[in-house]
């Protein structure tokens, strides 16, 4: 049936006939029609990536298939959730081997975008855990591939937006932990310089990951809290934490009802925003232990909270740059608090290593800013890529809703081997969004 | 523990109705057409909720199997809940007998011909709860859901004279009606989303109920005065209008 959807931005907003499939033969008959589509999860990417005029919903093909809990191996339909994997694998002493920081994606989401996670710099993204998985080619053959076997569409699948075909079943490696709860470090950091140091100091943490003020000038500039964090041992568990140490969190959820009118985020309401997070941390640095839920999740006790932005959406603009381009850290950030264009949150986290040809995460530092959709702000962005571009770095395409061709051609030099790859999977370029499009990755 | 037994365990209904008695800790059986398409389905409950779940292959069509298929079930179970129906484009089954044909056998008599053997079962043991899906849409004739609606009003017939039958035999059976859901089903109709229930909502409302030990139940509760409504208008005013 043909209705408005948007990712998680909301914006665009596009008509798009969505339909969804519960079994293989289903999707077979809907392959079967002559139309173009894409593949499409629980929306959560931001910009237009899983949009088009016809898309097909994986989130009825949503079976667990397989869990050993001796191993750690799950494996279960690309429509399942992170949440529900959540409440099955926390209780057995699991976790995810790498998670967003929302659990509201689909496991056939997490592989397209190939999410990272607070751990990158330890344990790489979300591919580096995927034991194998199957891909439905719009030519409905449907394909085991893994680092092994058919490899170049493994390569091209994991980051690769749904271009090669629908991921329909995933097999992954599980985190063994002995507590379900997280030995949270919070430490203030003055500046930008200082901030860096302790990421420095504190890079054999597993979890790390700092919240920036980007409207503090001068002497404050870069103002944040870096938030550190281990799975918790039951040595470090109190005594009433001790009695369930597995424990699932409690289902707390408050929904956002309405979009706040656009003017309610200005200049004036980020900077009080930002100070309230900054300042409520009295002292230098607290040792705690949480629960896993508000350490990594801590946005989806708030559902729709991206309702906040009102009603022309947002533009979620994340980069990363190498780590020697510190400089264009501050270049970047000067020039958003110059432009006053707000931002509620502002990201900073450190990648790792990682060889791949379409994934985002490489070695750097990685910033994400939220900018409310206003007049102007899309040629602002623009002026940002060439910053970007400059210092070698490059865009996140789950979140991106806006860049332009030669902007991700320079920020990924194996561009032409993975659209080599795509039209190898997908010869008549039937699977296609409106991201891919914008990008030139499908035209043939 | 007890034993549910879902019969048409592939729609959304049947999917949702089926985790929803596994969570509360009952043996699921899942029976459909199609047996293979059960299998994840399995898996999923067995790994979810730590119960016991079987698949089994159950045509509503195929009368003459339906006694071996439910003598086979091991254990046999304390509630069967009834959800397979299939609604196909009116239009096209009003010019097409055997559309028509399949509807009706389809909601109406393998509907009969399996619940009948279950309520005999159930009645010779004094015990067990029938659960039957039918619909709204059985309430009252209309043009647009001709041959679907009229097989759904003999279910719903059918359904309320089974419990006036097996009240003084201590077995419990209760109609459902609901009214929109979202399901593969009706995917490609618009409607209106504050009258519409997700298959879980369904679900959740009718293992409630089910509690209760209620008769005739609609999904949600005010589809029983739109109903109401709808049947209090006069047919000579009916019969002019689009529905």
């Amino acid at each position: 049936m043909k209705k408005h959807i948007a990712n998680w931005g909301n914006y665009p907003v596009v008509e798009s006939n969505e339909e969804s499939f519960s079994f293989p033969d289903q999707l077979r008959r809907l392959m079967d029609e002559q139309t173009s589509f894409i593949p499409r999860g629980n929306g959560r990417c931001y910009g237009d990536a899983s949009l088009a005029k016809r898309t097909i919903s994986t989130l009825k093909y949503n079976k667990i298939l397989s869990f050993d809990e001796a191993k750690g191996i799950f494996a279960c339909q690309s429509g399942l959730t992170l949440d529900q994997i959540l409440e099955v694998i926390v209780p057995k002493g699991w976790f995810l081997p790498v998670t967003p920081g929302t659990k509201f994606i689909t496991v056939g989401g997490a592989v397209a975008s190939d999410v990272h996670g607070k751990n990158h710099h330890i344990d790489g993204s979300f591919s580096n855990h995927i034991l194998e998985m199957d891909v439905t080619l719009s030519s409905r053959e449907i394909l085991t591939c893994s680092p092994v076997m058919n490899p170049d569409l493994f390569e091209a699948t994991c980051g690769g937006m749904g271009l090669t075909g629908i991921i329909t079943r995933v097999s992954f490696q599980l985190k063994k932990m002995e507590t379900s709860f997280i030995r949270q470090k919070q430490i203030k950091a003055a500046n930008l310089e200082e901030l860096i140091g302790l990421f420095e100091t504190h890079q054999y943490y597993t979890y790390s990951v700092a919240w920036i003020d980007c409207l503090k000038k001068g002497a404050h500039f870069g103002r944040s809290i870096l938030l550190l964090g281990e799975h918790a041992l039951l040595t470090d568990l109190s005594e009433k934490q001790k009695q369930d140490p597995l424990r699932l969190p409690r289902k707390k959820q408050i929904n956002f009802p309405f979009n706040l009118p656009a003017w309610v985020l200005n200049a004036f309401t980020v900077k009080a925003f930002n100070y309230l997070f900054y300042t409520k941390n009295f002292k230098k640095e607290i040792n705690r232990v949480i629960s896993y839920e508000p350490f990594f999740y801590p946005l989806d006790a708030i559902l729709h909270w991206n309702r906040g932005y009102g009603k022309n959406g947002f533009v979620q603009y994340q980069f990363v740059l190498p780590l020697e381009a510190k400089q264009g850290l501050v270049e970047i950030l000067n020039r958003i608090s110059d432009k006053g264009l707000g931002s509620f949150l502002a990201v900073l986290k450190v990648f790792g290593k990682q060889e791949s040809i379409i994934s985002f995460p490489k070695e750097g530092y990685t910033l994400a800013l939220d900018f409310p959709i206003r007049p102007g702000l899309l040629a602002f962005l623009d002026e940002l890529d060439l910053v970007v571009l400059r210092y070698g770095g490059r865009l996140y395409m789950s979140k991106d809703a806006r860049m332009k061709p030669e902007v991700l051609e320079t920020g990924y030099p194996d561009l032409g081997k993975f659209k080599d790859i795509v039209r190898k999977y997908n010869p008549d370029g039937r699977i296609h969004s409106l991201q891919s499009d914008r990008l030139f990755l499908t035209s043939n | 523990m007890a034993t549910v037994l879902i019969l048409g365990a592939t729609s959304d209904i049947g999917v949702a109705i089926a985790k929803k008695f596994a969570a509360q800790k009952f043996d699921i059986q899942l029976a459909a057409r199609r047996q293979e398409q059960l299998e994840p389905l399995r898996s999923d409950i067995i790994i979810r909720y730590g119960v016991s779940c079987s698949v089994h292959a159950f045509d509503a069509l195929k009368y003459s199997e339906h006694a071996a298929f439910f003598n086979a079930l091991s254990p046999c179970p304390d509630v069967t809940v009834c959800v397979f129906g299939m609604l196909d484009e009116e239009d096209l089954a009003f010019n097409d007998w055997q559309l028509t044909e399949r509807m009706i056998n389809t909601n109406y008599t393998g509907a009969v011909s399996i619940l009948n053997l279950v309520a005999q079962n159930y009645i010779a043991k004094q015990k067990g709860t029938i659960i039957g899906i039918s619909s709204v849409a059985g309430d009252r004739g209309r043009a647009s859901k001709l041959i679907y609606g009229s097989s759904k009003a003999a279910f719903t017939t059918y359904l309320s004279g089974l419990r006036n039958k097996c009240f003084k035999e201590k077995v419990q059976v209760m109609t459902v009606k609901p009214g929109f859901v979202y399901t593969k089903m009706t995917e490609n109709q618009p409607l209106p989303g504050s009258l519409t229930s997700t298959p879980e909502e369904v679900a959740g409302i009718i293992y409630k109920a089910y509690q209760k030990k209620k008769n005739v139940l609609y999904v949600k509760w005010f589809w029983r005065y739109i109903m109401l409504i709808i049947n209090s208008i006069p047919e000579f005013q009916f019969k002019k209008m689009t529905l």
